[in-house]
């Protein structure tokens, strides 16, 4: 495989009730990913978008920022899903030999829509929809199954929120900075057991851009590209009745894959840091265990030894992870922005010292059922 | 009704707000899509709503290549892409795989909250049906637990034909 | 560079107004099936998907996720791609792109679309800008009919002329077992027909239909094993216009113009009326049919009236153009873009049956769509340099 770097990256800060359109922030984060890349958009050859028509409440949502990101005259397409497919189709596409510069910009305002209504529509419609089920009940279910399956506790979910509520303070983009304690985790309001209000990510809006070029263009325009080592992506079943939700097999043979690509044979000692998916606190940990830190039903013990802390032996969140600002779609490319940052060496009061390979990881669907993952080092 | 640019982008300076727009408050335009839906439930689907609405029955069926009984069933094996032909009725009892005491209220919610959502792998099926869980104390509920289903009186071919799922009374 | 990528297989449904015996997943699964019987491989030899329809045509959210179910994508990776009108034809682009990456060796590229399960219009309308377009803005049939009405007044084309084309094609599709209108037509029923919107009748004019597509890609390597016909893509290209209607020129097909050029130069083509033996093109209505030909290079601005008149593209003449009747016979939206490339690739891999145009060697496909959107992918029999 011909090596692909990313050599500008650009977000928003992320916040409730954003004041700027699609397009305004769109712009915002290509100007700067362009700026970051020292190249214009002159440069770039084709441009790969994310939205979502429930999202934005617009069909073909992908008109609404055509011309916002620079893509007029150019080759485009959009992608559906969490960013960080997005990226993965716009490395599909350098490494077809069509494209160099590829732009990646994904954007969303939870603030704007009503998100049970949302995800109750990623639910079938024939079997499930009418339940009223959404995101956060069918987080719950599988909060439920993972933590009676393998003996976790709902302190250890909210050891998750402590610690990455307290990175987001050190994160000039994050949208809930805080100081809490377990207990003001386990004291907020219960939402559906055992998920807290302090357990779950917020409503964000926000917007996000990468730039990927292949090896023979990156050298060229970038002092410092940032190499992509690994990646692999993988779904599960689509009804969480037909998935046992304690095993996330999908990241497991997604990680698998990207691992194989990049080489690594033991995550924890070979990962210098990990921006991961976490939705709901439990998330962190479950996905860990899917991302092979440590065996099934582990998670907890990652974090009840501080593994994962800033100062531990394997970081996860130093940005304070989706659970400190969750804009949909975005936020899978936020990771990978906050892994690119980490490896130049760029992410400020956040950063890990001599993070030499970064983990970045997206998922897509209810629960988990799809994930995609993606190793970048120097 | 104009949407106003708030940053305008300075390449030297960064980005910096324009003095106009300190007058200008912006205004949010409020919308609401409906459309109408109509979706197919195809003949197995029809089959097991059938079954469901007219005789009490839970159906489901089994995968000739892999085994697996899917429950509610389908025309083709989600794991292994087989055709299914094979119907299996599985039991209205099962075993409650995980659950959920749901305590916001939206309007989405077939019930007031706070109510109780389950997964259920019915006795005979290998996958679980999620549904809601009915007259049982919301602080007893426990992962592993017997239910059975409670059949609504004027039942219409829906999923909601089962009104919920019941704490088994062994006999 | 990425891989050389051949076509090795493709499946569609019998495409109906409704098709009230299947669900979703179901009529994708159908699809699917028929494109592995036809390339004579399992889902267990497709290493990854993706997939595209348009949301708001049957308001389920992550299609992808959820079409898992009669994709086959179960433990496979898979993604959703969208663009409105063209989704079949950037599905079509992705599946290409995901098996020249040389991360998969074979990639199953579906299109799908129940389009009687919603209000399309109602659904449609809503592409537009909320704030400023949203309430005036209706359909798709207008701009094309405005555009026509142009195109005539400049060129001294005539309603006739479209209607010749609405008449080669509903003709056509009498020959495609799969097409959803298989009548056969004569100039005076389209003349006939009611006005939808002048200069537009009602046979001049697409359907809406549930259907759905599989094109299977392989990487040059698997595509020999596969298959000695595989329909080898040389390039496929994209180009789109405004975001505000009010912000296009409707005298003249510009993204389609644009994308083929840039296709055309890629694939070292230069008299595309000679050296394309057959043509499957998104024409939403019989009046683009003639316009477009002109934006396709086929003839100097003006000179389509004249090709449709004298036969050029009918099945026997020197360009046969939709062979398979074409969207004015087929359209599930988020299918009907990878149908013309699916009908291009059976062209070239000689098996269109009662369809067939003989000995091609290469073809265009096109798609149409969502605000003047346009793609172009060009195929062929031998293996691009």
């Amino acid at each position: 495989m011909e090596r692909v770097g990313i050599i500008g990256v650009g977000q928003t800060k992320y916040e409730r009730e954003k004041r700027e359109t699609f397009g305004e922030m769109v712009y915002e984060v290509v100007k700067k990913a362009l700026d970051d890349a020292g190249i214009t958009i002159e440069d770039i050859d084709n441009v790969v978008t994310v939205s979502n028509d429930f999202w934005d409440g617009r069909t073909i949502s992908c008109m609404a920022v055509a011309d916002a990101s620079g893509a007029y005259g150019k080759d485009t397409s959009t992608v559906e899903g969490d960013g960080a497919f997005g990226a993965l189709y716009g490395l599909m596409r350098v490494l077809s030999g069509a494209y160099n510069n590829t732009l990646v910009v994904a954007h969303c305002k939870g603030s704007e829509s009503y998100s049970s209504a949302i995800t109750n529509a990623a639910f079938d419609p024939i079997y499930e929809r009418i339940l009223g089920i959404d995101a956060i009940t069918s987080s719950a279910l599988q909060a439920k199954r993972y933590m009676t399956k393998y003996l976790l506790n709902e302190e250890q979910f909210a050891k998750v929120s402590v610690k990455n509520h307290k990175n987001a303070k050190n994160n000039p983009f994050a949208q809930l900075p805080l100081d809490i304690t377990v207990d003001d985790v386990l004291n907020s309001r219960m939402l559906s057991d055992p998920i807290k209000l302090l357990d779950a990510s917020p409503i964000s809006d926000g917007a996000a851009a990468i730039i990927l070029s292949a090896e023979r263009q990156a050298k060229e325009v970038s002092q410092n590209p940032v190499w992509i080592k690994g990646v692999g992506y993988c779904s599960d079943a689509y009804r969480i009745g037909d998935r046992d939700l304690a095993e996330p097999n999908s990241l497991r043979r997604a990680a698998k894959d990207a691992y194989k690509m990049a080489s690594i044979e033991n995550p924890l000692k070979e990962i210098d840091v990990a921006e991961v998916y976490d939705a709901f606190s439990y998330q962190e940990l479950l996905w860990m265990e899917g991302l092979n830190f440590c065996r099934s039903g582990e998670g907890g013990k990652l974090i009840d030894e501080g593994v994962t802390e800033m100062g531990g032996e394997l970081p996860v969140n130093p940005s304070g992870g989706v659970i400190s600002a969750h804009p949909v779609l975005v936020a899978g490319l936020t990771r990978i922005i906050e892994a690119v940052l980490q490896i130049r060496g760029d992410a400020e009061k956040r950063q890990v010292p001599n993070a030499e390979i970064a983990l970045a990881h997206g998922i897509n669907g209810m629960c988990g059922q799809s994930h995609c993952v993606w190793l970048l080092g120097k | 009704m104009t949407i106003y640019i708030k940053n305008e982008i300075d390449l030297k300076r960064g980005y910096k707000t324009m003095d106009w727009k300190e007058d200008v408050k912006e205004m949010v335009y409020q919308g609401r899509i409906k459309v109408p839906y109509t979706w197919s439930v195809g003949e197995v689907g029809s089959r097991f709503f059938i079954e469901l609405r007219d005789k009490k029955k839970i159906w489901g069926d089994k995968c000739p290549r892999c085994g697996t009984v899917f429950v509610p069933p389908r025309k083709v094996c989600s794991k292994c892409y087989s055709n299914i032909g094979e119907w299996v009725e599985v039991g209205t009892k099962g075993t409650l795989l995980t659950f959920t005491v749901v305590r916001y209220k939206n309007n989405l919610q077939s019930r007031d909250a706070p109510f109780a959502y389950g997964i259920i792998k019915l006795d005979g099926a290998d996958t679980g049906l999620l549904h809601l869980l009915g007259e049982v104390d919301l602080e007893q509920i426990n992962i592993g637990m017997r239910v059975e289903a409670v059949f609504g009186e004027d039942r219409k071919g829906e999923i909601l034909d089962i009104k919920y799922f019941r704490p088994l009374k062994e006999a | 560079m990425g891989n050389r990528v051949g076509i090795v297989g493709v499946g569609q449904t019998h495409h109906r107004s409704k098709r009230s015996d299947v669900n979703g997943q179901e009529i994708i699964n159908e699809a699917v099936s028929r494109a592995l019987a036809g390339a004579e491989l399992t889902i267990e030899e497709i290493d990854a998907v993706v997939i595209g329809n348009m949301d708001h045509f049957e308001g389920i959210n992550y299609v992808d996720m959820w079409s898992v179910d009669g994709s086959g994508g179960y433990m496979k990776p898979i993604m959703k791609v969208t663009t409105g009108g063209t989704t079949g034809s950037t599905v079509a682009a992705a599946g290409y792109y995901q098996a020249a990456s040389g991360l998969f060796d074979t990639v199953l590229a579906i299109g799908w679309e129940k389009n009687s399960e919603s209000d399309t219009s109602a659904a449609i309308a809503t592409c537009a800008n909320p704030i400023l377009e949203r309430e005036t803005f209706a359909g798709a049939i207008g701009p094309l009919a405005a555009e026509y009405s142009m195109y005539m007044k400049k060129y001294g084309a005539t309603e006739d002329d479209a209607h010749l084309a609405a008449v080669r094609d509903h003709n056509n599709g009498a020959n495609n077992p799969y097409a959803h209108l298989r009548k056969r037509v004569t100039l005076d029923d389209v003349r006939n027909s009611p006005m939808l919107a002048y200069p537009i009748r009602l046979l001049d004019m697409c359907p809406r239909s549930d259907g759905a597509c599989a094109v299977i890609y392989a990487s040059e390597n698997k595509a020999r094993k596969i298959t000695d016909t595989p329909a080898w893509v040389v390039t496929t290209t994209t180009r789109h216009d405004y975001t505000h209607f009010g912000d296009a020129d409707w005298t003249i097909m510009q993204t389609l113009e644009e994308a083929s050029k840039a296709a055309y130069k890629k694939a070292g083509i230069k008299d595309p009326l000679h050296e394309f033996d057959v043509m499957e093109l998104y024409l939403p209505a019989s009046s683009c049919a003639v316009k477009w030909m002109e934006s396709l290079g086929v003839c100097e601005r003006g000179e389509a009236p004249e090709l449709i008149r004298e036969g050029v593209t009918d099945m026997d003449g020197e360009l046969p153009v939709n062979p398979s009747g074409g969207v004015i016979c087929t359209n599930p939206i988020g299918a009907t873009a990878l149908i013309r490339v699916a009908e291009a690739a059976l062209q070239i891999m000689g098996k269109a049956d009662k369809r067939q145009v003989p000995d091609v060697e290469k073809a265009l496909a096109t798609g149409f769509g969502g605000c003047s959107w346009s793609d172009v992918m060009v195929l062929s029999s031998s293996k691009p340099r």
